[in-house]
């Protein structure tokens, strides 16, 4: 477990800033951490050359006297869907592995702009496909807390590696809840942003309406920080949306009088008893701190899953279509026409869940079957998103649990995808209508952390993140 | 809806350039038959006077000047990744017999 706890990130970046902390003694040390923690497989490559190159040029800005950035020597580790420069780009497929990103995400870009400092590239389930990283093509990541069991998925190298004090904080996407289920079953904080809020430039792409970047930390504030320099709009990306002023100013919220509501169909039958028993504990904590707690029903909350399992295998499929084995990544050399270089480098590149989202996004989407699946999808999915509204009129945030369970043992849902995908059923709703949440950790249920979510409307991330503050400090 | 039978499973394999294993095809048809019958459920929902979305934010035709950009990468940067180039373009085999 945790060989380092990492002080807040805003101190890491004045320590460096003030000239008592050295990038480069922090990458070192971030780079042996990572070594010692190898059993855990969180991490698929460390990039120590570009690493140290970065460290030294800060350390050196620093000694003349220049302002580094608010991220001045933090050494930060990316989901390896992200590109990147200084190692391998892979997304966890062996279909891109060998890739060198020829430019840098957006996200990477802003960090790199404030003195963060890339060290490692995180494992994943492949093209983020998952909720375990056992679909990762490489390696199965081991859960911090028990190395029987999963981190939860697919941000889960990234889950593993802060909990395991890899680096202060790393970075993750979310399309269905690829953040907050990683963090929830290791006990990080991971916030997943409005949809839009942070540029997608420059990361694999999966599900187009529903990817969004965002960062998973030790603490809320950590995550607010990150996700101040990240958030706001990018040419490169024209679905991003306009930033509200700082998130990283978590002024003392005082709860009294905040309006939440707990999520009835969150609590209904099939919640882990372990897991409920911490909700209504945490919830009993928020209304004592003078919360209002009602109980608040999204009917269609249920269907999410079915709406998402239609929707991101027909976004993957035609996401997917770029890996044709002609534009970059592998391909075969012995095709003799292009059908079959296509054919035969797609079969050999992708595995198995990649192929299986495929197939069910081009049925979904071929003629005869659109109506029927994913023009029904994309209409229930407009009921969710009025459900939504209509919750957020009567209160400020929603509230339940992250995942019905703590994290499953490795290998239990191998054979049976649907039941893999049913772990996503508390996340998948905040991604369909483009609202934040965030998961923060709500104590153990038997020795494995539980996540407690909260969501807020569309844009009020600000808000979010100061109720998370406000419960985490109440939850210690 | 009905289930999925191999060769549903080889025409949609085809439609996606899949070439799959007799073994993944008998998985395949019984995954997805499963998926498609739990994805069902969404058949019974009243959705009477509702409308598709398709953006969540909504954001609709987001426009910028047509003007050059330089993003500083040259084809070569772009290219350096890719299985066959000629002439800073990708080389594929003959399309027209």
């Amino acid at each position: 477990m945790p060989t380092k706890i990492w002080q807040p990130i805003a101190d890491i970046a004045a320590g460096v800033q003030n000239g008592q902390l050295k990038a480069s003694e922090l990458v070192a040390e971030a780079l042996s951490i990572i070594d010692e923690q190898a059993e855990f497989q969180a991490i698929i490559a460390v990039t120590p050359g570009r690493a140290s190159q970065r460290a030294a040029e800060i350390d050196e800005r620093v000694a003349k006297g220049e302002q580094v950035g608010r991220l001045a020597g933090v050494p930060f580790i990316a989901k390896d869907n992200f590109l990147v420069f200084g190692a391998e780009t892979t997304a966890a497929s062996n279909i891109l592995r060998g890739f060198k990103a020829p430019y840098q995400s957006t996200a990477i870009q802003k960090l790199e702009a404030e003195g963060a400092i890339c060290v490692a590239k995180a494992n994943l389930d492949a093209f983020a496909h998952g909720s375990s990283t056992e679909n990762s093509d490489f390696m199965t990541t081991k859960n911090p807390h028990d190395i029987t069991k999963v981190p939860g998925g697919s941000s889960g190298g990234s889950a593993a590696a802060v909990v395991l004090g890899m680096a202060p904080f790393a970075l993750g996407t979310d399309t269905g809840g690829s953040i907050r289920l990683p963090a929830s079953y290791c006990g990080a904080v991971g916030y997943k942003p409005t949809y839009g809020l942070v540029s997608r430039s420059g990361v694999v792409a999966m599900a187009s309406s529903t990817d969004v970047v965002g960062p998973l930390t030790r603490t809320v504030a950590d995550a607010a920080l990150v996700l101040d320099v990240m958030a706001g709009q990018d040419p490169l990306d024209s679905t991003t949306i306009e930033r509200q002023e700082s998130y990283a100013d978590l002024s003392d919220t005082d709860l009294t009088g905040k309006k939440i509501g707990i999520i009835r169909e969150y609590m209904a039958e099939g919640l882990n008893e372990g897991v409920r028993t911490q909700i209504e504990t945490a919830t009993e904590k928020l209304k004592n701190a003078g919360a209002e707690i009602t109980e608040v029903s999204l009917p269609t909350l249920p269907l999410g899953l079915a709406v998402y399992y239609v929707l991101c295998p027909a976004e993957v499929s035609s996401n997917l279509s770029r890996y044709d084995g002609q534009r970059y990544g592998f391909t075969v050399t012995d095709a003799k026409s292009l059908d079959e270089s296509f054919k035969k480098s797609r079969s050999q590149g992708f595995g198995k869940e990649a192929k299986r989202r495929i197939m069910i996004g081009t049925y979904v989407l071929s003629s005869g079957y659109y109506d029927a699946y994913y023009k029904r999808a994309q209409i229930v999915r407009t009921k969710l998103i009025a459900e939504f509204a209509e919750a957020f009129e009567q209160v400020d945030f929603l509230l339940g649990p992250t995942a019905p369970s703590t994290a499953f043992a490795i290998g239990a849902n191998a054979d049976d995808p649907l039941q893999m995908y049913l772990t996503d059923i508390m996340t998948v709703a905040a991604n369909l209508s483009g609202v934040p949440a965030i998961s923060v950790p709500a104590g153990v249920s038997e020795g494995m952390p539980v996540g407690l979510q909260i969501m807020a409307a569309q844009r009020n991330d600000k808000q979010l993140l100061q109720i998370a503050d406000a419960v985490e400090d109440i939850l210690g | 809806m009905a289930d999925l039978a191999r060769d549903d499973i080889l025409k949609l394999a085809a439609l996606a350039r899949l070439d799959l294993t007799d073994a993944e095809v008998t998985e395949y048809a019984q995954e997805l038959t499963a998926i498609l019958h739990y994805v069902e459920q969404l058949q019974n929902v009243d959705v009477d006077g509702l409308k598709p979305t398709n953006q969540v934010t909504g954001l609709t035709n987001v426009m910028r000047e047509d003007t050059e950009v330089d993003y500083g990468y040259s084809p070569k940067d772009l290219l350096h990744g890719t299985p066959a180039v000629e002439n800073d373009h990708i080389k594929v085999r003959r399309m027209i017999g």
